[in-house]
């Protein structure tokens, strides 16, 4: 056998005198005065435990997050944790949102729900307030909507008004006549009546909503985590009902949250999970066996809530409508609004069943500008027939394909998870309302300020749909 | 004496200042001269009491002649005594229409407002002073279209929390007159708001801001009017 002058150990291995270094720094973290190295590093993952999970880091998320800390009888009751997938929000819904706020909706929920998000927004800085942190700016334009309507929809439009007036919204009907007067830059051939909002109603910054929410809801000591709901586990219990037929009522007990770019997940025992993953809501809802079943049963109703891709383009037109120019939505379906001081717009239109895009992905469709948008625009704003096209982007919808209305409240079957997605384009002004009622329902057992017993999940199986009859 | 005093200091001053610049035609008084008038009388009341006297004497005859003109019905203004009360006589007077409401430097706020523009007398009302009110902001600002049919003159002057996005609900005031945007921090691009202002309410004389002062500034504090902050 050969000497060498080191020592090697038995069977060839490695140098000793590595290994007795790594011994001593072993020794030296557990003695005191240094970070303990021993136990493997978990900041990165989810807690263990948390009584609350929420799905999803978007406006709707955070709502319910902000309003179950709010509403706490206990201050540290209530443990939540938010999962969101992508913390740069990408293709999150609320920071690609064009940001409007209106009540002029046909259903009194909806109403009630625009009304309280608007003193929510007016009031933000006495309901977000961190210590040492600046007062929010959420660069709130109070230009209103205008909704035009044609012959055929003319008379709904008066009975919409006439609701939103009951419920407090300051909304009123101009004839074209009038709308010449007060917009001279409208050509209204086509239009019968369009009704004007005149207070707390307009456009804002979706993303200051956000940060703004974000900071407050981790000050209140609410959970973050980046990672994906891979696997809900549950039990099951079996129960009769009153006419002795057999239902399997679910209970989720863990959610497994995977982190990124990795295998690793962590399961997190919760007794509530809510379902606020906007355009992935589906995704979601079958992991925990939604759907599943028979068509025609309530084993077999899916959520019905997939994801619709609409795009928005910004142009410049320098002799485009002045300062006062609300948010208009014309009777083809185009909206535009005004963006800053320098003669940009931005607006869009909602396709029809057969233009539906393809949703897999946010590319922006510029053929759809120049052929189904810019028309109607150069129709109604003569002024828009010049105009050049400085940028755009897509979002999605989550869109509910059943009634375009929120889904919000328990699923009947697996009953510890609540529903607060399927807004189809308004859940960025619904958020504060929906966030407060479904606090309320975790909290107290039912909606106690406003009732939207009617986005319950049921109406699915039962097919009552609950619609707007607007063109919104 | 110190106070009538001041005042005389500031109110020679500014009537100087404005017969300088909006000299608009008539009598052209060489300026030369009524310098050196007023530096001379400012010197001579400086070096002796009587003089300060009677300079003050004299103020406070201008002063009582100009509240002769402006009195309330051809009886004087009801003003609050020393214990801030007001005299019981101000309730006969219960059905007259209010013409003018100055709550400059109130802590008037949205909810208040409220308050402002529902009461019945005020459908008459023609003149509306808002200046450096603290809590009155864009929200505030799209509450006040109920007083369209009868304002004429507003002042919101060094507000801090109005921007331009609530002046664009005053376009509602078609029949305004006169309307004061001067002073007001939050308003990203003062001399662009003004034109756009001007340009909404095409009846209305807009003071405040010279247009020209955005003009001044060098090209690399040029406002950014094409780019918008896109969320993509």
């Amino acid at each position: 056998v050969a000497h060498t002058g080191r020592t090697v150990g038995r069977l060839g291995e490695g140098d000793w005198d590595g290994k007795v270094s790594e011994i001593k720094k072993k020794i030296k973290s557990i003695l005191p005065g240094t970070s303990c190295d021993l136990l493997p590093d978990t900041s990165h993952l989810p807690p263990e435990h948390s009584d609350v999970v929420i799905v999803g880091g978007g406006v709707l998320g955070l709502s319910v997050a902000y309003w179950l800390k709010k509403l706490e009888s206990r201050r540290g009751g209530i443990r939540v944790l938010v999962v969101e997938r992508d913390h740069t929000y990408s293709q999150a819904s609320t920071g690609l949102s064009v940001g409007g706020i209106c009540q002029q909706f046909s259903l009194p929920e909806n109403i009630q729900l625009s009304l309280f998000s608007a003193s929510f927004l007016r009031n933000i800085n006495e309901y977000l307030a961190v210590t040492n942190a600046p007062p929010l700016d959420l660069q709130f334009n109070p230009s209103g909507y205008l909704l035009l309507a044609s012959e055929k929809d003319a008379a709904a439009m008066e009975s919409n008004v006439k609701v939103q007036k009951q419920e407090g919204a300051k909304v009123c009907l101009m004839s074209p006549d009038q709308l010449r007067n007060k917009f001279p830059w409208i050509n209204t051939e086509g239009v019968a009546l369009a009704s004007y909002g005149m207070e707390n109603e307009g456009w804002f910054d979706p993303w200051c909503l956000l940060q703004g929410l974000r900071q407050k809801v981790e000050s209140m000591g609410v959970f973050f985590c980046q990672g994906e709901v891979t696997r809900f586990v549950s039990s099951s219990q079996r129960m009769l009902t009153t006419d002795d037929e057999m239902v399997i009522l679910k209970r989720i007990h863990e959610v497994h949250v995977k982190m990124d770019h990795s295998l690793e997940y962590q399961p997190v025992e919760c007794a509530i999970v809510i379902n606020a993953a906007g355009a992935w809501s589906a995704q979601i809802a079958a992991l925990a066996g939604i759907g599943k079943g028979p068509p025609g049963t309530l084993q077999g109703t899916k959520l019905p809530v997939e994801p619709r891709k609409r795009d928005v383009y910004v142009w410049h037109c320098p002799q485009g409508p002045g300062l006062e120019t609300p948010l208009v939505a014309d009777t083809s379906g185009a909206y535009f609004r005004r963006e800053g001081l320098g003669s940009n717009y931005l607006g869009g239109r909602s396709p029809t069943e057969e233009e539906e895009p393809d949703p897999t992905n946010l590319e922006v469709d510029h053929d759809f500008f120049q052929e189904k948008v810019w028309p109607h625009l150069a129709l109604r704003v003569p002024a828009f027939e010049t105009l050049k096209v400085q940028t755009a982007w897509a979002g999605y919808y989550d869109y509910n394909t059943f009634d375009q209305n929120g889904v919000v409240g328990p699923h009947p079957l697996v009953v510890n998870m609540y529903f607060a997605t399927g807004f189809s384009g308004h859940g960025l002004q619904q958020a504060p309302g929906v966030g407060r009622a479904v606090a309320e329902m975790i909290l107290q057992g039912s909606f106690q300020t406003i009732d939207l017993s009617s986005f319950l999940f049921n109406r699915f199986y039962l097919g009552e749909k609950t619609q707007e009859n607007t063109t919104m | 004496m110190a106070a009538p005093w001041l005042s005389l200091r500031l109110v020679a001053r500014m009537w100087n200042g404005t017969r300088g610049i909006h000299r608009l035609g008539g009598a052209v008084v060489p300026e030369g001269n009524q310098k050196k008038e007023r530096t001379m009388l400012q010197f001579l009341t400086n070096h002796f009491y009587d003089v300060e006297a009677l300079r003050g004497y004299l103020l406070q005859r201008e002063m009582s002649k100009v509240h002769m003109k402006n009195r309330f019905r051809d009886k004087e203004w009801i003003r609050p005594d020393k214990y801030g009360h007001f005299s019981p006589e101000f309730w006969n007077f219960q059905e007259v229409p209010v013409e003018a409401v100055d709550a400059s430097d109130c802590e008037i706020n949205y909810e208040g407002l409220d308050n402002l523009r529902e009461c019945v007398l005020l459908k008459e009302l023609q003149s509306l002073l808002l200046q450096r009110c603290p809590h009155v902001d864009d929200w505030c600002l799209s509450r006040l279209y109920p007083l369209a049919d009868s304002l004429q003159e507003l002042s919101l002057a060094g507000c801090p929390r109005v921007s331009e996005r609530g002046l664009a609900c005053l376009h509602h005031l078609q029949n305004l007159r006169r309307l004061d945007i001067s002073d007001l921090p939050a308003v990203s691009n003062p001399g662009l708001t003004q034109i756009l202002v001007e340009e909404m309410l095409p009846n209305c004389k807009v003071v405040g801001v010279d247009w020209a002062e955005g003009l001044k500034l060098g090209p690399e504090e040029q406002p950014q009017d094409t780019a918008s902050p896109v969320l993509a």
